[in-house]
């Protein structure tokens, strides 16, 4: 068993676990946060993403244990219904899901990658890479490729972002 | 009170259309969407339940033959496990959708790679997961499987429902002006919803409580019980949210049994989750298909014969097999035709529904090879398929119902601006780029199914509308809201909606498209029961009775819904059952996509540039999540015409690619801002609220558009699903 403290939404909290305990399965499991998503556990579809210390990860490809002292923002310290951010506002209106079993790692992902975009990080289809890119739509589907969504939701998860962002459709 | 409506006469009546509250049709935002974007909704895996336990499958590593040992002893009591389950109650692969009983059983026998065989369970995941990784199982295994479908000693078996002959098509093939004879292949599908299965069953005595990921509880309540060998009186079954479906949750299947005989056997509760892996290996596959058609035309491209002559694989003894020419029957006419599926049977994981069994993969086919034809005679492919739209179905002569076909190919035309494409194939360039254009029809059966829904409108001028009907993506919450509303005249936040218990009136379950018309009609029929009780109370016929934001009345006069109720509470069942419509016409949706490639010269890379679809699918009931599902309809078709494919090996028929880092579905950057166009129809033979399916219409016949703009960029026909790179290379023009 490792003993791991864990900041998640602002509030800690001290993990006992079985060292091969990924941070998706202590969210969920142990802690009681299933908003995070468990969609394959292989780093393949982006349904478990979460903000650690201002970067969006895979949950599921990190050991809880290697987290100790980590700052972990959910999709519950996002926002919640009658409080939501900006971004889950704008993926009810714009319907940027269906079943909704992705939306949670698509606005994490969304929420860090906004971010990255003005802090100047390129991305493959950057034109330039120094200074921050414009949240083009390519740009927006670009960084957003690592979210899979099945019901395929992607122009609304754009229109979405993009509304958020400030970008030009 | 109950109201009940089969539909043996079309109802022409369009009373959604004269309701003052007038919710439906507009793009609501679904009332389920604040759950699901804070990440508040339960989902099968969600549930807190104390003291559960973790259940591990373990998979077969052999294709055909029998399990002789499972070292049991070895894992049980080590390291948190508490028992391994190899019941002879555990499913050898999941019910079929509809399947109303338990699925072949006793995980003795092995009859493909990646069944399931056992179950281990213990304290923590990790745990399970581990001894389900260090179980000894010893097989005894038959050499005599089979794994290639196109094989010659396979054996196949020609369903007699599926074999459809009229006139002589080898004489019209002979006569004719203009033929295509060709041979397409399309792959295997899988459904990849992004919830991977799972189910959490605890029992109190002998009453059960299933927490799962399933599309249509209304069967999957039988289909468990009779699994485990009790009555389904003592099963509750819950669903609220399901992750995705897309066909794959429509039975009942091997983490429910297995959790539900593992809770009983260690006295807690017990959580089993499918890896991902094992969602690809042992969920339902789409069959690969080849596809023979053969089509003649005359001078003025009129076809005087079709043929769609198919071979779909299955698993021995499945009576499922994927219906490919279901679409070819009714949408084009020609005299003389040709129609039928044969069926090899071969150990691969079983074959079943995934979105849109038959047209997804029929319809693609099919509308390659119009295109080809449309090439051959020279004539425009929008303009060919509207000189073959029939005035009735060309094999059973019936009319057809409300079809709005030749409008979905003109309006189609239009925004897409068709006319101003480039004609000759591979000769429109940007820079390293070949750009092409393409085009397809799109044809989906409509269907509705036996649904009931009870709506309640309390005292409080508040109504409750409950259906053990499920969400699984597709807007249910949403669109029983908007029908309440509408009949009952209640803003939208003076509704709710309660979906996914098994204790809930029996709906139709989500599939096949018909969710949404078949369980929208019972909870309109509820309403109108409770319409006439308001009406009655205020002495006044129904028809006359004007509800709209929480007042009724005639006329001027209007008095609260809570004033009139006077603290009455009432509630009403609806039951709508398919009649004599569904037989005496040819119901179906129709629609047409467009498409703009761009073909890399040097790579072969295909991008998708540009897509609409145009689709007329009855009454729309919220045009936000109609929209939505005509999105994902047609990324799927993005997906088959250029990545989606399942790979057996065949020399031991494992899967090779069973993730989501080797099964290519489509992602963010693959798919352009497609364009949706919603017609405007009612189809009085449909259902009561003159509403049909549209679940699935926008995948049928999707990927041809992508693949016929291939073929318009570069030249180059790909008849083997999908267009990878590497099928585009050698034949590409000149740099």
């Amino acid at each position: 068993m490792e003993t791991t403290e864990l900041t998640v939404n602002g509030k800690s909290h001290r993990l006992e676990a079985d060292s091969r305990v990924t941070l998706l399965d202590a969210l969920r499991n142990h802690l009681g946060l299933t908003g995070t998503k468990k969609g394959c556990d292989h780093g393949q579809c982006g349904a478990c993403t979460v903000i650690v210390e201002g970067r969006r990860i895979n949950s599921c490809l990190t050991l809880a244990c290697m987290h100790d002292g980590d700052a972990i923002t959910t999709i519950e310290g996002l926002g919640e219904p009658g409080n939501l951010s900006d971004l889950q506002t704008a993926f009810v209106a714009h319907d940027g899901f269906q079943c909704g079993y992705c939306t949670p790692g698509q606005i994490c992902s969304a929420t860090a990658m906004i971010e990255e975009a003005r802090a100047g990080w390129p991305s493959f289809v950057s034109d330039d890479l120094s200074g921050p890119a414009a949240p083009s739509d390519e740009e927006i589907s670009e960084r957003m490729s690592g979210n899979l969504c099945r019901c395929a939701a992607y122009p609304n998860i754009v229109n979405a972002i993009r509304q958020v962002a400030g970008g030009q459709s | 009170m109950t109201a009940h409506q089969k539909m043996d006469k079309a109802d022409d009546r369009n009373r959604l259309d004269d309701m003052v509250q007038g919710l439906v049709g507009t793009p609501m935002d679904r009332p389920d969407g604040p759950l699901k974007v804070s990440g508040q909704a339960t989902y099968a895996h969600e549930w807190d339940v104390p003291g559960m336990l973790y259940g591990v499958l373990v998979r077969a590593t052999i294709s055909k033959g029998r399990v002789t040992d499972v070292a049991s002893d070895a894992i049980v009591g080590q390291n948190g496990v508490r028992a391994v389950i190899t019941d002879d109650r555990l499913l050898r692969r999941p019910a079929q959708g509809g399947a109303d009983e338990a699925p072949p059983q006793g995980s003795k026998q092995v009859d493909y790679f990646g069944q399931p065989i056992a179950l281990v369970v213990a304290e923590t995941f990790e745990q399970a997961r581990h001894g389900a990784h260090v179980l000894a199982v010893s097989y005894e295994s038959e050499g005599n499987a089979a794994f290639d479908p196109e094989a010659e000693d396979t054996d196949t078996d020609l369903p007699e429902d599926d074999q459809f002959e009229q006139g002589d098509l080898d004489r019209a093939m002979h006569d004719a002006a203009f033929t295509v004879d060709q041979v397409y292949r399309t792959p295997g599908h899988n459904s990849a919803a992004m919830e991977p299965h799972c189910a959490m069953a605890s029992w109190d005595g002998d009453k059960l409580t299933l927490r799962g990921s399933y599309q249509m509880l209304n069967y999957n309540i039988n289909e468990l019980a009779d699994a485990l060998h009790i009555v389904p009186d003592n099963i509750r079954m819950l669903s609220p949210y399901v992750g995705g479906g897309f066909g794959s949750k429509l039975g009942i299947s091997p983490e429910a049994v297995s959790a539900a005989i593992a809770a009983k056997e260690v006295g807690q509760p017990v959580c089993v989750a499918l890896s991902r892996p094992q969602v690809f290996e042992t969920t339902m596959r789409r069959s690969e298909t080849r596809q023979h058609v053969r089509l003649a035309c005359d001078a003025d491209g009129v076809l005087t014969g079709i043929g769609h002559e198919c071979l779909v694989s299955n698993l021995p003894g499945e009576s499922f097999y994927e219906p490919v020419t279901q679409a070819t029957h009714f949408l084009y006419g020609g005299k003389h035709r040709k129609l039928g599926i044969e069926v090899a049977r071969i150990n691969r994981t079983c074959g079943g529904s995934v979105r849109a069994p038959g047209e997804a993969v029929g319809m693609q086919v099919l509308e390659n090879a119009l295109d080809e034809l449309a090439e051959a005679a020279g004539i425009d492919p929008v303009d060919l398929r509207k000189r073959n739209v029939p005035d009735r179905h060309p094999e059973q002569d019936i009319p057809y119902s409300s079809r709005r076909f030749t409008e979905a190919l003109d309006e189609g035309a239009k925004i897409f601006e068709w006319d101003k494409r480039n004609r000759k194939p591979g000769s429109l360039r940007e820079g390293e780029w070949l750009i092409g254009h393409g085009m397809a029809g799109a044809a989906r059966v409509n269907i509705l199914s036996e649904a009931r829904a009870r709506v309640t409108l309390h005292a409080d001028g508040r109504a409750l509308v409950e259906t053990d009907m499920t969400d699984i993506g597709t807007g249910t919450y949403a669109i029983l809201t908007q029908i309440a509303c509408d009949m009952l005249g209640l803003p939208a936040d003076r509704v709710e909606t309660r979906l996914g218990d098994s204790d809930l009136p029996s709906g139709p379950g989500s599939g096949g498209s018909w969710g949404a018309s078949s369980s929208g009609s019972a909870v309109f029929l509820a309403c109108e029961e409770i319409r006439r009780a308001i009406a009655g109370k205020l002495e006044i016929d129904e028809a006359e009775l004007r509800l709209g934001n929480g007042k009724a009345g005639s006329g001027q006069e209007a008095r609260s819904i809570r004033e009139i109720l006077d603290g009455e509470t009432l509630s009403a069942e609806g039951h709508i059952e398919p009649g004599q419509t569904l037989e005496e016409m040819q119901q179906a949706t129709y629609g047409s996509y467009f498409a703009e490639v761009a073909v890399n010269a040097v790579t072969g890379e295909t991008r998708v540039r540009r897509m609409l679809g145009v689709f007329g699918a009855g009454r729309i009931l919220n045009e936000k999540t109609a929209t939505s599902q005509c999105y994902g309809g047609m990324i799927w078709g993005i997906g088959s015409a250029l990545t989606e494919e399942l790979v057996f090996d065949n020399r031991d028929g494992h899967l090779v690619n069973h993730d989501l880092a080797e099964y290519h579905v489509p992602v963010n950057l693959d798919v352009p801002q497609i364009e949706v166009v919603l017609l405007e129809e009612r189809d009085q033979w449909a259902s009561p609220i003159q509403a049909k399916g549209i679940g699935e219409l926008g995948i049928c016949g999707a990927a041809a558009a992508v693949t016929n703009a291939i073929y318009n960029a570069t030249g180059i026909r790909v008849r083997d699903y999908p267009a990878t790179l590497d099928k585009l290379l050698a034949e590409l023009p000149e740099a």
